[in-house]
């Protein structure tokens, strides 16, 4: 079938798929838990290291000036990435992990008091689980839990009596675990109905889908760069401007002030409020030029492709292993992404990703970061393959091949 | 490169296949131990059934679920300390540390480990070095340390709830 995206030009544009793994061609399935760089992002950062590399919002002289316009350019970019109604809205931080510890630390600690109701789901990553379970032994916030039904997707049936009374919703936009995607815009609606804010965990929504936080209608939503070809260090939370401005400060330091005394300090604007220090500005010239590449391959096309890639995938699988392989997911590719969970009846999912790795087929084994996922699921852990812009069939193909020799390799 | 073959040698997965003393005993006499892999979720259960008069290992159970080395680990643990005086079975807890490259008590100024190779002299491990490939795996070292770290956090509780 003709791939919407030159997959072999989009492989070509990445160093590291140069090297051999065991003697054999790398073949990445693990970009769910970070992609690979390509070349422009790795020379966009050389290239401010070599030529404007000064502290932003500091200098005056022209190096200076020009790292800051490189920063602030970037900030510009994932504002237009995600529909943002202004490149203010857009706040870096580390990751999506500090990302959605500023809205519990800074929005929910102000907002939130003993008995208010907070709504996840039982598919979350730990970043959206733990932070609200740290507010709820310090704060007495409740935490509420939609649940999932027997074929992966949120069981909507009670949202109605779990949103009574909720003062925030956060949710993944699409499962690291299960890849199911989530109606976003059906559940803000619901959580607007009933009063709640709604928090988007979008690391997983970003890199390989369209996303417009503005047709979500949400309040909060984070993401992260390294997930999406960017360089690790920094993500960052887009919210809606009058919450910004509302939200104190989480992190105090340097930048984030407009003025300090021996009494106090007044904040400085939104969104400089929350980035205290120096922050990762040679990586934020990467994560632009990451989004350039994104952009020029266009993000309908990167999710038609994935779309196109998982089917594939799963109907290879399906055809070699029948039922002795459980795939941990939805079996309709648009109701899902291309992270694929799956797992063997009788091998343990580390000596899955074992024997894999012989071949140059790297897997991530493991509880996901998502351990309240794995109890309902019922499994220690799972192997998962997930799919980018740089897969085609023939990582499919090996990954299958591969699979073969471990099922040998471990029968009973 | 090391290859698949030095991990998964065969006795490794015959006891992963057929796993020894496997089921629970009662909680007392038993001692229970339970021990956890956070990276993975594997999870060791230790029940240990040990004669007071003679200090001896007289039952070993065990229960848990995960990945073939930790699993196999478990079940050459069970098989080598069942029946062994407490202090021998200490004995194989530190020789299979020290197969697996740790060596705990290894502090800066210290020796450089020569007692320990001296109190280790005439430990025999036997098909416990089937598992030393798993130091050309790193990140499997866990996998095959859990059983036993778990034995000593048993063998440990008994003596304070003894003292």
């Amino acid at each position: 079938m003709t791939d919407v995206l030159d997959v072999s030009r989009v492989k070509a544009d990445f160093p590291i798929f140069e090297r051999k793994v065991n003697g054999k061609p790398l073949v990445y399935l693990d970009s769910a838990s970070s992609s690979q760089k390509p070349r422009s992002v790795l020379d966009a950062m050389e290239h401010h290291h070599r030529h404007h590399y000064a502290n932003v919002h500091r200098g005056i002289y022209t190096i200076a000036e020009e790292s800051t316009a490189a920063y602030e350019g970037a900030r510009a970019k994932v504002a237009k990435l995600l529909n943002a109604r202004a490149t203010g809205e857009i706040v870096f931080t580390k990751n999506i992990t500090e990302a959605m510890n500023l809205v519990a630390y800074s929005w929910a600690r102000k907002n939130l008091g003993p008995g208010d109701p907070v709504v996840i789901t039982e598919m979350e990553h730990h970043a959206n689980v733990v932070p609200w379970h740290i507010l709820v032994e310090e704060r007495g916030v409740e935490l509420r839990w939609i649940p999932i039904t027997d074929d992966f997707q949120l069981d909507l049936t009670d949202l109605d009596r779990l949103l009574d009374g909720a003062k925030l919703l956060s949710v993944t936009a699409m499962s690291n675990v299960l890849g199911t995607l989530n109606d976003v815009r059906l559940l803000s609606d619901a959580a607007h109905a009933a009063g709640a804010l709604v928090n988007v965990d979008a690391a997983q929504a970003v890199p390989h889908l369209p996303v417009d936080v503005q047709a979500w209608d949400a309040d909060f939503v984070g993401f992260t760069g390294h997930k999406m070809l960017g360089p690790t260090g920094l993500g960052g939370l887009w919210a809606r401007a009058e919450l910004l401005d509302a939200m104190p400060p989480f992190l105090g330091g340097g930048e984030m002030i407009t003025d300090v005394r021996f009494d106090g300090f007044e904040p400085n604007e939104v969104p400089w409020k929350f980035e205290a220090g120096t922050m990762p500005f040679v990586e934020a010239s990467g994560l632009a030029a990451a989004i350039d590449y994104l952009s020029a391959l266009g993000m309908d096309a990167v999710r038609a492709h994935e779309k196109q890639l998982t089917e594939y995938t799963l109907r290879a699988l399906e055809e070699r292993f029948e039922d002795r392989l459980h795939i941990h997911g939805p079996r309709d590719v648009d109701q899902r992404g291309g992270a694929i969970s799956f797992l063997f009846d009788r091998i343990h999912a580390h000596d899955v990703a074992q024997v894999l790795d012989e071949d140059g087929v790297c897997v991530r084994a493991s509880h996901h970061c998502a351990k309240p996922l794995m109890r309902v699921l019922g499994v220690p852990a799972t192997t998962r393959a997930s799919l980018y812009v740089y897969n085609d069939e023939s990582d499919a193909d090996a990954l299958v091949e591969s699979l073969a020799k471990a099922e040998k390799f471990f029968a009973v | 490169m090391p290859g698949l073959e030095d991990l998964y040698r065969e006795i490794i997965l015959d006891h992963y296949r057929s796993p020894r003393n496997r089921g629970e005993l009662p909680v007392p006499p038993a001692t229970k131990a339970e021990g956890f892999n956070p990276l993975c979720g594997d999870e060791v259960v230790l029940y240990l059934d040990i004669d007071p008069d003679s200090e001896t290992v007289r039952d070993v159970k065990i229960d848990g679920q995960g990945c073939s080395i930790s699993q196999a680990s478990t079940s050459m643990m069970s098989s080598a300390v069942k029946g062994k005086p407490v202090d021998e079975a200490r004995k194989l807890i530190r020789a299979f540390k020290a197969l697996m490259s740790i060596h705990e008590s290894k502090l800066e100024g210290e020796s450089d480990g020569s007692d320990l190779t001296a109190e280790l002299e005439g430990v025999r491990l036997g098909d416990l070095e089937a598992l030393q490939g798993v130091v050309k795996f790193p990140v499997r070292i866990k996998c095959a340390t859990l059983a036993w770290n778990t034995l000593q956090q048993g063998l440990d509780e008994r003596e304070s709830v003894d003292a």
